[in-house]
């Protein structure tokens, strides 16, 4: 997988809170056996009205946000139900950075661990990047977001950003320790 | 040094740790045909292996239909796919897998309490957030997502920050109309959805120490609806009368050693909770709920709060009810009793006793779901079947069904549902459909009476 260290886009904006991952894909599309292909799921409630056809105004179908990779939302993205799938889906869309004020710990971990950057922003500076609305440059080297004259810094657990910065592989970051977890089996887990 | 029974079974579980995160060994991995697929994908991809076969354990419960139980009478393809797919998965990579078919299949977080799986000072993940629910036994138990699941797969580990610890504490002695589910509600009603966040919660207590195990269970379940991922309770002697003689919880001289290697796992002192929250249940009233999500909820017999916010709006709007208005105002069609929050046998009795004898209102249509096959052969032998039989109800096999409604269960667009599930969020029980969430006593009564009512 890539990694993630700096990202420039303009945002598209969704200011609600508590999105949840029934709002960000819903259950009909959970019945892949595959990572990918959810691109046309992201947000299907909200994003296609009741035949089926994207609804104009909805921010993920305007024209001019096409090619955005920020998501900016409100309070507790991504709460609910567990499924990546919702992950898959943002990542699949193109958002690669999401810039919220907090997040469900499940959806934190699911966007971290698809090297994709769940950001936490205050509200002021969320809202001062909306009326902004021009390109924003996610840095995650020195962990700053910045548009026009505006910059912000933003803390991320430094594992995690390290974690981006390498595009590192979970699994095998586990393996290294692998004397010490069959060590742990030896004496609690035969 | 004094330690919360949090960090007692987290730090017997720890690895390694490695800056803020620490690697954590899981004690036993229960997953479902939804959310492993892509994590088996990825071992094949890898050419790994699964390390512990013998500490993970499958079920089907998400897609599987409740007309019967057996997946010929699929008619989705993908669903069928899907369930195979776990089946192939399972044979190829050595899971005991209880298929629907089982005597022992049902909602994952119904087996793993049911069969001895899920015991005290465990470490126990799933795919799916309500995998709190095994918490109640003081376990140290959460919903995980694939990729997650596909590091425990290749190593029974996964990273993981450790939260912070609150209490929960309830006091007070419950009405006989006033249960765990309205204890859970209310204290998401009053601290909202993300109350949680960032802590892994011990529920604790004078009403705790006197719950049953099952609705200890259904409590924990709903943790994640407050922002929690970890909710849990200590053991106590109700636990390992629970626990005894299950299928797969340690016998004889293994049981003895196995209760005193958990004799410590209690919370040395309340001051070492980071935030303490208390909730007194002795005047607590049945609880409903009227938006898109479960902070949204009053007492039977309140009134529907003014707008404040552009989702309380939404969520109005959606619902197609209006502030100012009572439960016993919303043209309830559909009732659902079932799930993994308040499927089980407890369940069952509560609201057959509501309904002994009696027949459910003409313009109501309920199904009774059970939370897993032995739920319902329990249920069966105690003539629970037979009153809800009776009463008008549709019995159905066990699974998810209509708290999800990823199978064909779906509640109609815009049907007001009375349901004893988790979650009433948008479209969750189909497109549009409408979910008030409460207890299954208040839920059979609502089918009893037509309307949300105590009668």
């Amino acid at each position: 997988m890539d990694k993630l260290d700096i990202v420039k886009s303009k945002a598209t904006v969704i200011f609600k809170d508590n999105i949840d991952t029934d709002i960000l894909i819903p259950k009909n599309y959970l019945k892949s056996t595959k990572r990918t292909g959810f691109a046309d799921a992201l947000f299907a409630p909200w994003r296609y009205d009741e035949t089926g056809k994207p609804i104009e105004d909805f921010p993920l179908n305007q024209t001019a946000n096409q090619g955005n990779q920020i998501l900016i939302a409100g309070e507790n993205f991504g709460c609910g139900s567990s499924r990546e799938h919702a992950a898959w889906a943002l990542q699949d869309f193109g958002f690669k950075v999401v810039i919220a004020g907090s997040y469900s710990p499940i959806f934190y971990m699911n966007y971290l661990n698809n090297l994709k950057l769940p950001l936490i922003l205050g509200r002021a500076e969320r809202e001062a990047l909306i009326e902004q609305n021009s390109e924003i440059t996610v840095n995650l080297i020195d962990k700053t977001v910045t548009a026009g004259n505006l910059c912000f810094s933003f803390a991320i657990e430094n594992v995690y950003r390290e974690k981006l910065l390498k595009g590192q592989d979970g699994i095998e970051e586990i393996l290294e320790y692998i004397d010490l977890i069959e060590e742990h089996e030896r004496k609690y887990a035969k | 040094m004094q330690k919360t029974l949090f960090d007692k079974i987290w730090e017997k579980h720890v690895i390694v740790t490695k800056d803020d995160k620490d690697l954590l060994y899981i004690d036993l991995h229960l997953i479902h045909e939804v959310t492993s697929p892509q994590a088996f994908e990825g071992l094949r991809l890898k050419n790994r292996k699964l390390r512990r076969p013998d500490r993970t354990f499958a079920t089907m419960d998400h897609n599987t239909p409740t007309i019967a139980a057996h997946r010929d009478v699929i008619s989705d393809p993908l669903s069928a796919e899907q369930l195979k797919s776990l089946a192939d998965n399972c044979a190829e990579f050595g899971v005991t897998l209880f298929d629907m078919e089982s005597q022992y299949n049902g909602i994952v977080h119904m087996i793993g309490p049911e069969l001895g799986l899920s015991l005290p000072g465990k470490t126990i993940v799933c795919g799916d957030s309500h995998t709190a629910t095994h918490g109640a036994l003081g376990a140290l138990a959460f919903g995980i997502g694939t990729s997650e699941v596909e590091d425990v797969f290749a190593t029974q580990c996964m990273w993981q920050t450790k939260p912070k610890n609150m209490g929960v504490k309830i006091v007070g002695k419950l009405s006989d109309n006033v249960f765990a589910k309205d204890i859970i509600l209310k204290l998401i009603a009053d601290n909202g959805v993300s109350f949680g966040t960032g802590y892994a919660i011990e529920y604790y207590g004078e009403t705790i120490e006197n719950m049953s195990i099952e609705e200890r269970l259904s409590l924990c379940n709903m943790s994640i609806e407050g922002g929690a991922k970890f909710g849990m309770i200590k053991p106590d002697q109700k636990t390992l009368d629970y626990i005894e003689g299950r299928l797969y919880t340690p016998k004889g001289e293994d049981f003895e050693k196995f209760k005193e290697s958990i004799s410590d796992l209690y919370t040395d002192d309340e001051s070492l909770f980071d935030k303490i929250i208390t909730l007194d249940v002795t005047d607590l009233k049945p609880q409903v709920s009227y938006g898109t999500n479960p902070s949204m909820t009053v007492d039977i017999d309140q009134e529907f709060p003014e707008i404040k916010s552009p989702e309380d709006q939404t969520a109005y709007q959606y619902m197609g009810l209006k502030p100012g208005m009572k439960a016993a105002d919303i043209p309830i069609d559909f009732v659902f009793i079932g799930s993994c929050t308040n499927g089980r046998i407890n369940d069952l009795r509560i609201a057959a006793e509501v309904m002994q004898g009696k027949k459910i209102a003409d313009n109501i249509t309920c199904v009774i779901v059970p939370g897993s096959m032995q739920v319902l052969q329990q249920a069966e032998q105690e003539g629970l079947v037979d009153v809800f039989e009776e009463a008008g109800c549709e019995m159905r096999m066990p699974g998810c069904s209509y708290c999800l409604a990823m199978n064909e269960d779906r509640v109609a667009p815009e049907t007001h549902c009375a349901s004893t599930s988790n979650r009433n969020f948008e479209g969750r029980q189909g497109e549009r459909s409408r979910t008030h969430l409460m207890s299954p006593y208040l839920a059979a009564k609502t089918a009893i009476e037509g309307r949300i009512s105590l009668g």
